[in-house]
């Protein structure tokens, strides 16, 4: 029997992360993350699990890679600037192919900026942040309830696609509290092994190589140089460079279609909200609100890899307008798959967007 | 002994520099890692960037081969999610003192229970020639060509006081008394940090003296001094020269260990 339950957003996640059966939290206090980690402290030594403190989140992010390299499902969580902090080793663990979960609970920056006010400033920033060129897989949640699901899911993903997968939440969802259904048990999507005889690095048909796990007699050698498929250091031959980087890339933007996770509401409608996040709650309020046909939504769970095909399920817009608590780091991307007009509007100073001003903009009546 | 066995043969040759001291240390570490008669799939080693972190790629184990200065973090992550491994790190001067410094100083508070070798050569090696915090004062380097005008770090001291539960130095001119120290260092429970001083002719001895590679191991031989002989002097209050290594076992102890299988 699933149960009803009143929750914080950070404590979802963190319910939803043990669900999942991640066994080892490597973490640095901040701001408006920290329910988080203070979760995973109480529950994990319960359940045979670790939680460690660590110096920095440079340090957090190193200790997560090191734990699932023996096998376990291994998460942190942060916001801005840890975030930033963790970007040089999320490269390494797109390098290595490191399955591992970093949870963001977005504030206002850059630098200390806002510590309690939300945004989503770092959109760009887990797409691109760390050196040189890769793809991630980043979800989105807009409720407490979405909070538990995609934290589950973000380490089905992350095992079965070898990637960092990144839930970037915000200050609002974080710390709201609100009605959350936990279902008896979630989905499990195990890491797949390294067949025996197999290089260590060498893909399977979906470009994912199996994991050789630490321990397991594999003796494989893990490191962020260019490598070649026995995992050996290979840094200046330019077609394996070319070859490994495409590969990590492909490996992700091949399954964009399949792995896409959004909700379109009203595709026959005219004037199309895109959200993402919180401003998704404001846009449901204006759709309620208008009971109008000729207003649609599409709101993305998963940002990366964007999911560009999901404009065509609106095929009479005339357009799209993306409310976003930054200066529209995903309208921009949303625009250049697109000929019809795209609106931006961005806010920024942790306030959401009154569902006021957003009707407004669609020309209903009130 | 068959420590060529723990040897990826198939990496070899390695890129260690003609009359590098970082082979020697390998040697140590792997005859006392046969000493303990660890098994090959329960040993994992870490390492950071630096010359003395591509050790690790020369091993048959398992290994990660980190970023610069973050070996100790990736060891714990390792060592506290699966605590029967034994973990080894491998790292050198300028990936633990500097770019690491703070890593190293939580992972001896915690006391953690990895072997820790560092392989001081004195100078950024990889990158050419640089500065590190052990340049000694008045050394040249590439980034010091006036001569260092910092003093250097003594790790041995740090470890000490940030709670290490076993600190020993020796050099690569000491391979037997490094031996021993390392599988001291292995057999006690907590952070061992042994500091290996080793030669680096291209980078470090060329610019400073040391024309032939045995000139600097001569160095080595010629100006330790053991641990105890040094407080004796200190004690007395006797001169000790500037160039002294202080060498042998700084502290052995037993502080609350994390780390330890349950």
């Amino acid at each position: 029997m699933s149960t009803i339950q009143f929750m914080q957003g950070n404590i979802a996640c963190a319910e939803g992360a043990l669900a999942a059966g991640c066994n080892f939290f490597g973490g640095y206090p901040i701001t408006p993350s920290t329910e988080v980690a203070e979760h995973m402290a109480v529950k994990l030594p319960k359940q045979n699990g670790t939680f460690i403190q660590m110096e920095d989140e440079i340090a957090s992010m190193a200790s997560i890679i090191g734990a699932s390299w023996t096998g376990a499902r291994a998460m942190t969580a942060t916001s801005g600037p840890g975030f930033s902090l963790m970007m040089e080793n999320i490269g390494y663990a797109v390098m290595t192919e490191t399955p591992c979960v970093i949870v963001n609970i977005q504030r206002g920056g850059p630098s200390t900026g806002q510590p309690t006010m939300a945004a989503a400033g770092d959109m760009m920033q887990c797409r691109f942040g760390s050196h040189g060129d890769y793809s991630i897989i980043a979800l989105c949640p807009s409720s407490v309830q979405e909070m538990y699901e995609l934290t589950v899911k973000a380490f089905n993903l992350a095992d079965r696609f070898r990637v960092p997968v990144f839930l970037m939440a915000d200050e609002i969802i974080g710390h709201m509290r609100e009605r959350i259904i936990i279902p008896d048990k979630v989905e499990h999507t195990a890491r797949r092994p390294l067949e025996s005889g197999v290089l260590p690095f060498h893909p399977e048909k979906d470009l994912v190589p199996g994991f050789p796990g630490f321990g397991k007699g594999f003796g494989v050698h893990v490191t962020g140089l260019t490598h070649d498929e026995r995992g050996y250091p290979c840094a200046t031959n330019p077609k394996l460079h070319e070859q490994l980087v495409m590969r990590l890339c492909n490996k992700i933007e091949n399954a964009r279609k399949e792995i896409a996770d959004y909700v379109v509401t009203n595709p026959e409608a005219e004037t199309v909200f895109v959200t993402y996040g919180v401003p998704a709650r404001s846009v449901e309020q204006v759709l309620h609100d208008t009971g109008s046909k000729n207003i649609g939504h599409l709101r993305l769970k998963m940002v990366w890899p964007f999911p560009e095909h999901a404009i065509a399920e609106f095929p009479n817009a005339t357009r799209f307008i993306i409310p976003e608590l930054n200066l529209g780091q995903i309208a921009r991307e949303f625009d250049r798959h697109t000929r019809v007009p795209v609106i931006q509007v961005p806010k920024l100073g942790g306030d959401l967007h009154l569902p006021a001003e957003l009707k407004k903009l669609t020309g209903v009546g009130i | 002994m068959s420590y060529d066995e723990w040897l990826r043969q198939d990496r070899l040759p390695h890129i260690y520099c003609a009359g590098c001291g970082n082979g020697t240390i390998i040697n140590c570490t792997l005859e006392a890692i046969d000493g303990m008669g660890w098994k090959k799939d329960e040993t994992i080693f870490v390492s950071g960037i630096g010359c003395s972190s591509r050790a690790p790629g020369y091993i048959v184990t398992d290994s990660l081969h980190t970023t610069h200065g973050r070996a100790l973090p990736f060891a714990t992550g390792v060592k506290m999610a699966r605590p029967g491994f034994h973990v080894v790190v491998f790292t050198g001067d300028g990936d633990l003192a500097a770019i690491g410094g703070n890593h190293f100083i939580h992972a001896c508070r915690r006391n953690i229970d990895i072997t820790v070798v560092c392989m001081n050569n004195q100078i950024y090696g990889m990158t050419g020639g640089q500065g590190s915090p052990t340049t000694p004062m008045g050394a040249l380097s590439t980034t010091t060509p006036f001569g260092s005008a910092e003093p250097a770090f003594d790790l041995c001291e740090l470890a000490i006081a940030a709670g290490a539960n076993y600190v020993a130095r020796w050099t690569s001119y000491h391979v037997k008394e490094l031996t021993k120290a390392v599988k001291v260092g292995m057999e006690t429970p907590g952070l061992s940090f042994i500091e290996a001083m080793v030669q680096c002719p291209t980078n470090y001895g060329r610019r400073n003296k040391f024309r032939q590679v045995l000139d600097q191991v001569e160095y080595f031989r010629s100006h330790s001094m053991m641990r105890l002989k040094y407080l004796q002097h200190e004690e007395r209050g006797e001169p000790v020269p500037d160039a002294t290594i202080v060498v042998g076992e700084f502290v052995n102890r037993k502080r609350p260990v994390m780390g330890l299988p349950k």
